[in-house]
């Protein structure tokens, strides 16, 4: 791994260099915002939003405080990202071992796969208003065909002597699929589902722009209205530590699942 | 044993029949399902229009926007306007991230510089930045462009680097023992070694633009493909929607295309890299 002329930094000089990084993006933030270049109202300084992001976890703003938009937007990710799993696993499962399911299903899937999760939002508004309908057809949108892919791509890739063997002890479908095919694909599907649930989150924070009346997407674009730059900036850092939190959680499932020997 | 050209032939005609075999299924599901769609919709009534429109509905639809114009302006107009914005807002983010990505991947001093602000930002979902787009540059193109940028630069930045770390270090150090200068290296060593990976990031890149213009127009816009699907919302109009919809899955699809047929051209031979998000 060591592709470029430098030698390896030490770890000190690792982190002086990446506190010198920080300061110098906090520096030229601030810089910017407190010498007026940029109005403070567009551009509010580093301690501007980081006090901000304390007072709304207290205050209020467009209706609930921080915690509690940004808790209905987990629960609103958490059935959407649970319902695109609990259908394209199984999906994608059937897809791999049956031939003709695939080639029935495939062309469809490819078809829809290709519209932008966040083009269904003029649809969900027409079917489900403003309720949590909405907001969950479209964290399906993004969430459903990472989980049928790996999945499908897991089964096919199971190596056959596995399923002959299976097979030759008379092994039915059902048990195939359940007992040789889904657990050899496992590592494949945790992969899926990392990539499910970034895409589910991030089209979730779309729809909530656009079909919500609560939610921390809601909440940025009430900011956004009141020209509150600070709040906006809050409202993208939480998004970005619940994100980053739901990534850090299935990364370990992933580890988890490798430590078992699934893969 | 030599391949006789009976031999040949039957592979061929093997071929031929496995391939059509997916053809023709996938053909007649398409079929069912459109015919599904017409019965459900037209003759049964199964379906209300005011939620799904029936293909005449679609037919109206397209035929409005295409020859009479909706949500100020032609279909074309609104194609070429959202392309325009994709094409150059991805030509700016390859322009700026793979540079970056494969400086990163070069020095460890730039990496280890830029490496926190980068991981800094990253975890902020592209869409996330769409109200501060709007705040600081309104709802024209602009906006659109910076918003496109955020999405598209991560995936380039990643991928670049990935590509520039996962060189055999003796193939930099054979061109570097043959005294090749700075910037051939880079040219003729680094960036056709990384070139897989670059790509990949590149694919990336642009499945999250197209993704993200079409939401930004979604919030706010005056033309573009985004902005028909929210009129069309706004005036009940499932007809439009699905017209709409099926732009943005075309064009998607076209986007790919031209990619991976850009890909292929450039790399012979060589197979796509793992992906890397």
């Amino acid at each position: 791994m060591t592709g470029g002329p430098d030698q390896r930094l030490t770890r000190l000089e690792v982190a002086a260099y990446g506190i010198a990084g920080l300061l110098l993006f906090l520096g030229i933030w601030s810089a910017l915002s407190w010498s007026g270049a940029v109005p403070r109202q567009f551009l509010p300084t580093p301690y501007d939003v980081a006090s901000r992001f304390v007072q709304l976890l207290s205050t209020p703003f467009a209706g609930a405080t921080l915690q509690q938009h940004l808790a209905s937007s987990v629960m609103r990710f958490a059935y959407g990202f649970l319902l695109g799993a609990a259908v394209g696993i199984p999906l994608g499962l059937l897809m791999g071992w049956y031939r003709a399911l695939d080639e029935i299903v495939s062309p469809v899937f490819d078809a829809l796969r290709f519209i932008a999760p966040i083009a269904w939002v003029a649809f969900a508004a027409l079917w489900f208003g403003t309720g949590i309908g909405g907001p969950i057809l479209i964290i399906f949108a993004g969430a459903f065909p990472p989980c049928v892919i790996n999945a499908y791509r897991g089964a096919r890739f199971v190596s056959r002597p596995l399923i002959e063997a299976a097979q030759m002890l008379g092994t039915g479908n059902a048990r195939i699929i359940l007992e040789v095919l889904l657990p050899a694909s496992t590592a494949s599907i945790v992969a899926g589902l990392r990539v499910s649930a970034g895409l589910g989150w991030q089209s979730l924070i779309g729809a909530e722009l656009i079909v919500a009346s609560t939610g921390v997407g809601f909440m940025m674009v009430q900011a956004q209205l009141n020209i509150s730059t600070a709040t906006v900036m809050s409202a993208m850092a939480a998004i970005g530590l619940v994100g980053l939190g739901i990534d850090v959680a299935l990364r370990s499932l992933e580890a988890a699942v490798r430590r078992r020997g699934f893969a | 044993m030599k391949t006789s050209p009976k031999r040949l032939l039957c592979v061929l005609v093997g071929v031929i029949l496995k391939m059509s075999r997916r053809f023709v299924l996938g053909l007649a599901t398409i079929a069912a399902l459109a015919a599904l769609w017409y019965v459900a919709t037209m003759p049964l009534d199964l379906i209300s229009p005011g939620r799904f429109p029936s293909p005449v509905d679609v037919w109206i639809a397209l035929r409005q926007v295409t020859f009479t114009g909706y949500a100020n302006g032609l279909l074309y107009q609104h194609v070429l306007h959202s392309l325009k914005l994709v094409v150059f807002g991805f030509a700016v983010a390859a322009g700026t991230g793979v540079p970056l990505g494969l400086l990163m991947g070069w020095s460890r001093r730039a990496e280890a510089l830029i490496n926190p602000v980068f991981s800094f930002i990253r975890p902020i979902p592209p869409l996330a930045w769409i109200p501060l787009a709007i705040l600081w540059l309104g709802i024209g193109d602009a906006a659109k462009v910076m918003v496109i940028w955020f999405a598209a630069f991560v995936p380039a930045v990643i991928n670049s680097f990935t590509g520039v770390r996962t060189i055999e270090p003796y193939v930099i150090e054979a061109a570097r023992m043959l005294g090749t200068p700075r910037f051939r290296l880079a040219t003729e060593v680094l960036i056709p070694a990384a070139a897989p990976f670059i790509f990949t990031g590149l694919r990336l890149s642009l499945q999250a633009s197209w993704t993200t213009l079409v939401a930004a127009e979604l919030v706010g816009s005056l033309y573009g493909l985004g902005r028909i699907l929210n009129v069309a919302q706004q005036d009940i109009y499932p007809g439009m929607i699905f017209v709409g919809m099926a732009c943005v899955a075309i064009l998607g699809w076209a986007l790919t295309r031209v990619l991976a047929e850009f890909e292929t051209r450039s790399l012979p031979g060589m197979q796509t890299a793992r992906v890397y998000q």
